[in-house]
């Protein structure tokens, strides 16, 4: 699939190659309403990057237009290698994407959730088979592969839920908000799971409300009012705001917010 | 293809597991086909009368046994006086009553007429008509018995036929209407609901960023309810033979095809219904107020379209259900062929690949 450039990106090939998200002042607009005003960030490969920002400063906007499911009013983007405009459905085999909303289905046991994402992103069915049984037996789920997910507790279902959305081996996930509602212990189960899933050289875009998940991430930006009004390491970003916590950088720049949430 | 095999199977355990789906999918159909066949039935049968007989004669005593013997009515305790038929009225016992005056027999003979009177509760006008007419027919039947020399010199003796329903087999008539109220149901409401419970939870937006394109979504969706559909159809056909003694005369196989065109119309409808609604309530709402109430009201069913107000004739056009039930009457019941539907089935094939356009294109790809 990687060969699959259509011309006109042939050029810009050789500055993206290793890049797996480019974006190059992307803007979405709604009428006058600007969602998405004029953003530009690369994410590499294998790069956890978390993607900050209040309710309303536009991250679920930009977020969808990376995914294919809408978009961009002007600006370029590339996912995965992929042209946002003319090549949706080519990114939308090398991604994975998990929602804030819980996205399995409670009335199909584990095994048939798994068969069933594996299904509609074209797995073969002899290596859904293979690869379900090890997924299962890494997560220690032996014993629940064949009850119905509504029985499993909230933790367990996030962790399929994410073990779901990278099954078919995307090259980006795309996770937003995955760990709402989830207690400490589970939600850093989770990310050592994000990184065991970036160690295999899957790109992570992670959306979250949580600072100290923001310090997992090896590069985080923060939007305010749609555009992006930092981006760098956690590390670098606390130096830079002269601040101890994460949860004062990001304060310091939410507070500037025009927009109110959602 | 392997892809929308998954996503059907899926479908699959999705209704096998809910109990409450299951329940509508194939408790209604034979809860309904009894509820019509044996309850609601609107034939005059078995219903109380009280008399109130001050003549206790011959003549009386005769016409009382008449009206005991038949099957429409059942006689009551008598009455013991005026007051007293109102009060029975009142109680609800009785739905008429048949007075004979102090000297009826004595009258009949000697004058050579004689008077009763018969009361009936109008409440319900239909019935109260139906009970005055048996009651008048029974009374003139024992006044030619009485004179049967006296033939009038000419006599006009209608011969009436009930024409395909011989029997008058009540069931007749509303099968085809159950059997398009249930595909309503089945097809419209519950693939609605279905599209719009992956809305609610959010697992659509996960099948809006998969590569399974969204079309085949709403055809996944889809494809299940048009087999249990059918499988509900057959059911009803089986119960409608063997339970209800209704005879299929027309071509099974044009039946069929005719149902099938009709359960794609209603799929496409409840399609549509799941574009424009977000939640599950929302769309079973919609569609029993706006498919299921007009097909059971407004198609002829359950009452004739002829006397109503000529705006819900109007809309009775637009109603899909309305030219399947004609269609499947004609052919079911008179035995006709596709030369005398054709129309309707045109109606209905244009209606169906109309809305079917309209819910495909409407049907939002990218979430808003």
């Amino acid at each position: 699939m990687e060969d699959n450039q259509s011309p006109s990106t042939v050029g810009r090939q050789s500055s993206t190659k290793e890049k797996a998200i480019v974006c190059k002042n992307l803007t979405k607009q709604f009428g006058d309403f600007k969602a998405v005003n004029n953003i530009s960030f690369d994410v590499d490969q294998g790069e956890i990057f978390g993607f900050l920002g209040a309710n309303g400063a536009g991250k679920t906007t930009a977020m969808r237009i990376l995914c294919g499911l809408s978009y961009p009013t002007s600006g370029e983007a590339m996912v995965a290698g992929f042209d946002v405009y003319r090549q949706q459905e080519k990114i939308k085999k090398n991604i994975g994407y998990m929602s804030q909303k819980f996205s399995l289905y409670d009335n199909l046991t584990v095994l048939e959730n798994i068969e069933f994402y594996g299904g509609i992103y074209g797995v073969q069915g002899a290596e859904i088979k293979t690869r379900s049984n090890d997924l299962v037996s890494t997560l220690g789920l032996e014993k629940e592969a064949k009850k119905l997910v509504g029985e499993l507790p909230l933790g367990w279902k996030q962790k399929l839920a994410f073990s779901v959305a990278i099954f078919h081996r995307p090259k980006i996930v795309f996770l937003d908000e995955p760990t709402g509602g989830v207690d400490p212990v589970t939600r850093r189960q989770f990310w050592d799971m994000i990184y065991e899933a970036a160690a295999n050289g899957i790109t992570v875009f992670v959306t979250t409300h949580y600072m100290d998940e923001a310090e997992y991430c090896n590069r985080i930006s923060v939007m305010v009012d749609g555009c992006v009004n930092a981006m760098d390491t956690p590390a670098n970003l606390k130096k830079q705001f002269n601040a101890h916590s994460m949860d004062e950088v990001f304060y310091e720049l939410a507070r500037s917010a025009k927009r109110t949430g959602d | 293809m392997k892809q929308l095999l998954a996503f059907v199977r899926k479908e699959f355990y999705h209704v096998f597991r809910d109990r409450k789906t299951l329940l509508i999918l194939f408790g209604m159909p034979v809860v309904q086909i009894i509820l019509f066949g044996f309850a609601l039935n609107s034939e005059v049968k078995n219903i109380g009368i009280t008399i109130l007989d001050n003549a206790h004669d011959v003549q009386s005593e005769q016409i009382i046994a008449k009206i005991n013997s038949s099957p429409y009515f059942k006689v009551r305790q008598p009455a013991l006086n005026y007051k007293d038929i109102e009060h029975r009225f009142k109680e609800g016992g009785i739905k008429c009553a048949l007075l004979f005056p102090v000297n009826f027999g004595s009258a009949l003979y000697k004058t050579g007429g004689a008077q009763v009177q018969i009361i009936a509760d109008a409440s319900d006008p239909n019935t109260a008509t139906t009970l005055t007419n048996y009651l008048t027919a029974i009374i003139g039947n024992y006044q030619q018995e009485l004179n049967p020399a006296a033939k009038p010199a000419y006599q006009i003796i209608p011969e009436v036929r009930m024409l395909y329903n011989e029997e008058q087999n009540g069931s007749l008539n509303f099968i085809p209407g159950v059997i398009a109220l249930i595909f309503m149901i089945v097809s419209t409401a519950l693939t609605s609901v279905a599209v719009v419970r992956e809305k609610e939870l959010g697992t659509m937006e996960i099948l809006l960023v998969s590569p399974f394109r969204p079309i085949m979504v709403l055809i996944a969706k889809a494809v299940p309810y048009l087999v249990l559909s059918l499988i509900n159809f057959i059911i009803i056909l089986l119960l409608s033979v063997y339970l209800l003694d209704v005879q299929i005369k027309g071509s099974i196989i044009l039946i069929f095809a005719e149902s099938i065109l009709f359960i794609i119309t209603c799929l496409s409808l409840g399609l549509l219904i799941s574009n424009i609604t977000t939640s599950q309530q929302t769309a079973m709402l919609v569609s029993m107020m706006g498919m299921m109430l007009p097909t059971m009201l407004l198609t002829g069913f359950m009452f004739p379209l002829e006397n109503m107000p000529k705006v819900f004739q109007i809309i009775s056009y637009i109603l899909p259900s309305k030219y399947y039930y004609s269609i499947i009457k004609s052919v079911m019941l008179k035995g006709l062929g596709f030369s005398y539907v054709w129309k309707e089935t045109l109606v209905l094939a244009g209606m169906a690949a109309g809305l079917l356009t309209l819910a495909l294109k409407n049907f939002k790809i990218r979430l808003s």
